[in-house]
C-alpha cells in the first residue's frame, strides 16, 4: 500500500492528540494492509489540523488510502470508506475516484452498503457520465425487490439524478409502484414520477390515470405527491389541466377536511392542520381555475372560507393565507372575495415580521397591473418600506414603487426616489436610476423639472447609470431650447463640484460647449447670477481633460468642448489653439485624432470653422429606446445621402463623437465620403457606438439589401430571443446576422454575444449595433460575425449570451450546428 | 423545486451541501462561498428571503435561510415553491434533526454527515418536499437505521467497534413543538448528553442548535 509522504507537515510542532496519527505511522511502517481509520477519526483529525495546508495533508493522506481499498476485493470496510469519501468531497476536495465504487456499492446485496452507494452516487455522479448507465441496471432491480427500503433507495436515487433514457426505462416499474398499497413507496414514486415527466414530457400520459386515483388516498405524504404530480402533468399539457379540472371538487372536499377538521396531533403545525399540505393544493386549484368559470366557482366558498378562518398570528397560518391570496387573484373569483384578498395583503403590509411584509410585496408586483388602484391605496406603507433597512425588502419595495409611479403622483414619488437613490445599497442603485430615467420620461410634468430629475440622478448615481443615458440627456437639452440658459449654468456649477461623475461630466461638457455663449452672458433668470469668464470655463474644461479619472471618452467630450467655445469667445481662441496643439500629441490614439483634425480646422480651413462649428440643431425625438441600431432599408438609404450634403452635418447630434466622425471625412478629401475612415478605438468606448453602427451598417450594406437570408430562431429562454441568418460571401467566407430581441416586461442591459468556432475557422466579430434590450421588443440588437472557413470543416458556432436584467446578471450557451442556406451549398 | 440545499456554520465551513442539479465540485465550492458571502453579510432581524444570487440558476430563483445559533440552513428554491412554505420545512427539517440527535448542535451535522443526508432524504428527494410529518420522518429513519444496524452485527462482528455507537433515540410519544421554537437551554448535564459529547472529544464549546430560528 503506498502512502504520500509528507514531510512537509510539521507534526513535531504540536504533539500527536489524535490517534489517527498513530495508525498512519503504523501504517507507513508496515506496509502490509490495515484497514482504514473509521469515519469520526478521520473527521476529528482534519479537524483539528491547524492550517490550511495540514489539513490538506491529512486529507491527501486519507483520499490514498481510501483509493488503495477501493482496489481491494471485498474488504468490509467499503461503506465506512465512501462515507469518508463524502465527507472529504464536501469540504471541496475532489472525489471523482469513488464513482465506480459508488457503482459497486450499489450492487451490493447488503443494505448498509446499498445505502451509502445510492448516497454516493447521488453526490457524485452526473447523469451525463457513463457511470450512471451503469447503474440503472441496479436501480430497475432495487425497484422490484422485496423490501421498501432498498426500494425507496433506488426511487430516490432515480428522482434525483434519473437521465431521460433511465427515465424512459424505468416508467413502467415507477407507473406500477404508484398502484402499490405501500404508501411510503407510493409518495415517493409520486415525486419519481414528476422527475420523469421533467425529463421526458411525453410520459405525463402514462401517469395521468394512477395520479388521478391518488387523490383518494387518506395519506397525507401520498396526497401530497399526488398533487406535485398532478401540478406537473397539467403545467406540461393543456390537455391534461382541462381532464384534471374535474377533480376541483375532490381537491375542495380535502382541503376542507383540512381546515374544518379539528386538532390533528399528527398534522397540525402551530394549530394549523398540515399547512404544507394546504399549500400544495391551493396551488393546483390556482392552476386549475386560471381563465376558467367554472372551475373558479367551485372554489369560490372554499376560498373564502380559508380567508377568514385562517389564524393569522404565526408564519404557518401566514403561509396559507399568502396562498390562498394569490389562488384568489389569479382564478376567475368573485369580486368580494378579490377586495378580501388585497386586504389581507394590506395587513401583511402592516405586519412587523419582515418576511411578510416581504411576500405581501411580491404578491402586490404580481396584480399591480391588472389591479393597479387596489395597490395604489396602499402606496404610503410601500414607500415607507424603501426606508427599510433590509435589502430584500428594499429591492420588492423598489420595484413596486416604481410600478406605482403615475402622472398624478409622480412630483411626490420622485422625491422618494431620488431620496432612496442616495442611500441604497450598490447593486441596486442601476436599477433604481433607469427605473427613475423610465418614470421621468413617462410623466414629467415639465421640461424644467425632467431636466432636473435627470440631472439629480447624474450627480447621485453617475456611475451607475446606463450607456445611453448621455444622449438621451443631451437630445433631452437640446429640445428644451428655452432652458438651454439655466441648464448650461446648472451643469456648469455640479461640474465645479464634483468631476468624478462621468456620465454628469459628459452632459456638463457637451452643454458647456454647446451654450457656451449663454454661459458667458450670465443673464439667466433662473439662476441666481454668476459671471462665468472665458478662462473660468476653459478652467473646467482643462481640468476635466487633465483628470486622471477622467475615461477616454469623457477627455473625448472635453476637448470637442473646448473646440466648439472656439467660435462662442472672443478673447481667449489662442488658449484654445494651444490646448488642441497640445493633445495632438496625445498618447489616446482617438483624442490625438481628434485634436489633429481640429489643428487642421484652425489652420488649413480656418474659413469653414464657424460653420463646422454650429450650435446643434433640434432634432426630433425619437422613440425611448432610441433605434440607431435598427436595421432598416430606410435607415441604411438615409445614411450615405445624408453624408453627402455638406450643411446637414449633425446628422445624429446625440453622439458627439459621431460629428467628429463625419467632420473628418469632410476634411480628408471629398472622393472618400463614403467611406468613413473607421477611427480606432471607436467602437470601444461606449459614449460613440453610434458610430460603431454606421460603420457596421455600411460594411453589412450589400448583402443585406442583396437577398434577404433565411432567419431562425436559435434561442428562446427567459424572453430572449436570438435569431440568425447568414449569407455566403464566397467560396469559404461566410456573414452570419444575430439579431437579438426581448419581449419581457423589463429592459435587459449590458447585452453581449460571444462566439466560438472550431479552430481551423476564423472568425471576426464586427461591432454589435448596441447593448440595450428595451422590454418588450421595441428594439433589437444586431450583431454581425464573419466567418472564414478554408479547410471547410463542418461548421459549428458557440454563442455565449450575457446580460443583466433587473440588476442581475445572466450568462447562457447556445450551440448552433445547422446554418440556414448553407447546407444547400455544399456542405 | 429546491434547487439545493446548503447548511455552513458561522464561518461558511460547509457541513451539509445537497444540490438537485448537477454542478462541477469547482463551483459547488463556489456557489457555497458567495451564498456564504450573500447571507452572512445580513443583520439577524431582517427577513429570511434574499434574491439575487448569480451562480446557481435563473432570476426567479430565490434564497431562503434560517439562522440557528452557529448554523445557516439555505434552501435555493425557483418560484414554483412557497417561500413561507419553505421557510417552515427548514423549521421541520431542524426539529427532526433535534429529535433525531436529542439537542443537535453542529457537533452532531459534523460527525454524522451520512446520517444527516439520511434524515434529509426522507424529507425532500430530488428537490420535491417529500415528507413534512415529523413522526413519520423519525419512525422511517430509525426503522432504516434499525435494518442496517442489524445486517452489520450478522455480517460484520468484527467491525463493530468501528462502528458509531451513537445511539439513535426513539421519540418517545409527541414532543411539544413549542419546545423548539422556543430558547431553551439543553439538558448538558443528563449522562446520556455528556455521554454523547465525550465521543466527539472536542475541546471547543459546544454549540447547540436551540432550534430558535434567530
Amino acid at each position: 500500500m503506498s502512502t504520500t509522504p509528507h514531510a512537509h507537515i510539521p507534526t513535531h510542532i504540536h504533539p500527536p492528540i489524535y490517534s489517527l496519527t498513530h495508525t498512519h505511522t503504523h501504517t507507513r511502517t508496515h506496509t502490509a494492509m490495515s484497514p482504514s481509520v473509521p469515519l469520526q477519526e478521520m473527521i476529528r483529525a482534519i479537524r483539528s489540523a491547524r492550517t490550511q495546508c495540514e489539513e490538506r495533508g491529512v486529507i491527501q493522506r486519507e483520499c490514498a488510502a481510501i483509493r488503495a481499498q477501493f482496489r481491494q476485493a471485498d474488504n468490509g470496510g467499503r461503506s465506512h470508506n465512501l462515507a469518508k469519501l463524502l465527507y472529504v468531497h464536501m469540504l471541496g476536495y475532489p472525489a471523482h475516484f469513488g464513482q465506480m465504487e459508488c457503482v459497486r456499492m450499489i450492487a451490493s446485496p447488503r443494505y448498509s452498503e446499498k445505502r451509502v452507494g445510492y448516497l454516493g452516487a447521488m453526490m457524485l455522479l452526473d447523469e451525463k457520465q457513463d457511470a450512471s448507465l451503469l447503474i440503472t441496471n441496479s436501480i430497475k432491480n432495487d425497484l422490484a425487490h422485496s423490501n421498501q427500503y432498498v426500494q425507496s433507495l433506488a426511487l430516490c436515487t432515480l428522482a434525483c439524478m434519473g437521465s431521460a433514457e433511465m427515465c424512459r426505462d424505468l416508467a413502467p416499474e415507477i407507473d406500477r409502484l404508484l398502484r402499490a398499497s405501500n404508501s411510503y413507496i407510493k409518495k415517493k414514486a409520486a415525486l419519481c414520477a414528476v422527475h420523469i415527466v421533467r425529463k421526458v414530457h411525453e410520459l405525463g400520459e402514462l401517469f395521468a390515470p394512477a395520479a388521478r386515483s391518488l387523490l383518494s388516498e387518506k395519506n397525507h405524504g401520498v396526497l401530497h405527491g399526488a398533487v406535485v404530480l398532478i401540478i406537473e402533468l397539467c403545467e406540461r399539457n393543456p390537455e391534461t389541466l382541462e381532464r384534471f379540472r374535474k377533480t376541483v371538487p375532490d381537491l375542495v372536499q380535502i382541503m376542507k377536511g383540512l381546515v374544518l377538521s379539528g386538532y390533528s396531533p399528527e398534522h397540525d403545525v402551530s394549530g394549523i392542520s398540515d399547512p404544507f399540505l394546504q399549500v400544495r393544493i391551493l396551488r393546483l386549484l390556482r392552476i386549475l381555475g386560471r381563465n376558467n368559470e367554472g372551475a373558479s366557482d367551485a372554489m369560490n366558498d372554499l376560498l373564502a372560507q380559508v380567508a377568514t378562518n385562517t389564524d393569522s398570528t404565526k408564519t404557518v397560518g401566514n403561509a396559507v393565507l399568502y396562498e390562498t391570496v394569490l389562488t384568489v387573484l389569479d382564478i376567475k373569483s368573485e369580486s368580494g372575495l378579490r377586495v378580501l384578498a388585497v386586504n389581507i395583503l394590506g395587513r401583511f403590509l402592516l405586519n412587523n415580521d419582515r418576511n411578510i411584509r416581504y411576500i405581501a410585496m411580491t404578491s402586490l408586483q404580481k396584480i399591480v397591473g391588472t389591479d393597479h388602484n387596489a395597490v395604489q391605496r396602499h402606496r404610503g406603507t410601500i414607500v415607507d418600506c424603501l426606508k427599510d433597512q433590509d435589502a430584500s425588502v428594499k429591492r420588492r419595495s423598489l420595484e413596486l414603487s416604481l410600478a406605482l409611479v403615475s402622472a398624478s403622483n409622480i412630483r411626490s414619488m420622485m422625491k422618494e426616489l431620488l431620496l432612496f437613490l442616495s442611500s441604497c445599497p450598490p447593486e441596486l442603485r442601476s436599477h433604481a436610476a433607469s427605473g427613475i430615467f423610465n418614470a421621468a420620461e413617462r410623466y414629467a410634468p415639465s421640461q424644467r423639472w425632467h431636466i432636473d430629475t435627470m440631472l439629480h440622478v447624474l450627480i447621485t448615481a453617475g456611475g451607475d447609470v446606463r450607456d445611453e443615458t448621455v444622449p438621451n440627456l443631451i437630445q433631452l437639452i437640446t429640445n428644451a431650447s428655452e432652458l438651454h440658459c439655466y441648464t448650461v449654468h446648472k451643469l456648469y456649477r455640479a461640474l465645479l463640484t464634483d468631476i468624478s461623475q462621468q456620465s454628469l461630466v459628459q452632459v456638463a461638457c457637451w452643454c458647456i460647449g454647446e451654450y457656451g455663449d449663454l454661459l458667458l452672458r450670465g443673464d439667466c433668470q433662473e439662476t441666481e447670477p454668476v459671471q462665468v469668464t472665458e478662462d473660468d470655463a476653459l478652467d473646467a474644461l482643462e481640468t476635466v481633460l487633465q483628470s486622471h479619472m477622467s475615461s477616454p471618452a469623457t477627455r473625448g467630450f472635453a476637448l470637442t468642448a473646448t473646440m466648439k467655445l472656439s467660435t462662442r469667445i472672443t478673447d481667449n481662441v489662442d488658449r484654445i489653439r494651444s490646448i488642441v496643439s497640445i493633445y495632438g500629441s496625445c498618447i489616446d490614439v482617438e483624442l490625438q485624432q481628434r485634436a489633429v483634425e481640429y489643428n487642421a480646422l484652425f489652420k488649413k480651413y480656418d474659413h469653414m470653422r464657424a460653420a463646422v462649428l454650429e450650435r446643434m440643431p433640434v432634432i426630433e425625438k425619437n422613440s425611448p429606446g432610441h433605434t440607431n441600431g435598427e436595421f432598416t432599408g430606410e435607415a441604411i438609404r438615409d445614411i450615405p445621402t445624408a453624408k453627402i450634403k455638406q450643411g446637414e452635418l449633425p446628422l445624429l447630434p446625440q453622439q458627439p463623437a459621431n460629428q467628429v466622425c463625419d467632420l473628418l471625412d469632410l476634411l480628408g478629401g471629398s472622393e472618400e465620403t463614403l467611406q468613413p475612415s473607421p477611427a480606432p478605438g471607436l467602437s470601444i468606448n461606449a459614449a460613440s457606438t453610434a458610430g460603431g453602427d454606421l460603420l457596421d451598417l455600411l460594411g453589412g450594406l450589400e448583402p443585406a439589401l442583396l437577398a434577404p437570408a433565411p432567419t431562425v430562431p436559435v434561442y428562446e429562454k427567459g424572453g430572449v430571443t436570438l435569431t440568425l441568418s447568414c449569407e455566403k460571401q464566397s467560396d469559404t467566407g461566410l456573414t452570419v446576422t444575430l439579431t437579438a430581441s426581448n419581449s419581457t416586461d423589463s429592459d435587459i442591459s449590458s447585452f453581449t454575444l460571444q462566439a466560438a468556432v472550431p479552430k481551423s475557422v476564423q472568425l471576426h466579430m464586427k461591432a454589435p449595433s448596441g447593448d440595450y434590450l428595451p422590454a418588450r421588443g421595441t428594439a433589437k440588437v444586431i450583431q454581425m460575425v464573419v466567418l472564414n472557413n478554408p479547410n471547410k470543416v463542418n461548421l459549428k458556432m458557440r454563442v455565449r449570451i450575457s446580460y443583466t436584467r433587473q440588476a442581475s446578471a445572466f450568462q447562457d450557451t447556445v450551440q448552433i450546428d445547422s446554418f440556414p442556406g448553407l447546407d444547400a451549398a455544399g456542405h | 423545486m429546491i434547487k439545493s440545499i446548503l447548511i455552513f456554520n458561522n464561518h461558511g465551513k460547509p457541513r451539509l451541501i445537497r444540490f438537485y442539479q448537477y454542478f462541477a465540485e469547482e463551483m459547488q465550492q463556489q456557489i457555497i462561498r458567495e451564498t456564504f458571502h450573500l447571507v452572512s453579510k445580513r443583520d439577524d432581524n431582517v427577513c429570511n428571503f434574499l434574491e439575487g444570487g448569480s451562480l446557481i440558476g435563473g432570476s426567479d430563483d430565490k434564497l431562503i435561510y434560517r439562522h440557528y445559533a452557529t448554523l445557516y440552513f439555505v434552501f435555493c428554491v425557483d418560484s414554483s415553491e412557497s417561500e413561507l412554505g419553505i421557510l417552515d420545512l427548514i423549521q421541520v427539517f431542524v426539529e427532526t434533526l433535534d429529535k433525531c440527535f436529542e439537542n443537535v448542535c453542529e457537533l452532531d451535522l459534523i460527525f454524522h454527515m451520512d446520517k444527516v443526508h439520511y434524515i434529509l432524504q426522507e424529507v425532500v428527494m430530488g428537490g420535491m418536499v417529500l415528507e413534512t410529518n415529523m413522526n413519520e420522518i423519525v419512525a422511517q429513519v430509525e426503522l432504516q437505521n434499525r435494518m442496517e444496524k442489524s445486517e452489520v452485527a450478522v455480517q460484520q462482528p468484527a467491525l463493530k467497534s468501528h462502528i458509531c455507537e451513537f445511539a439513535w433515540r426513539s421519540v418517545g410519544g409527541p414532543r411539544s413543538r413549542r419546545l423548539c421554537r422556543e430558547e431553551h437551554e439543553p439538558a448538558r448535564d443528563s449522562p446520556q448528553h455528556q455521554h454523547r459529547r465525550h465521543q466527539y472529544q472536542s475541546a471547543e464549546p459546544l454549540p447547540v442548535l436551540n432550534g430558535h430560528p434567530r
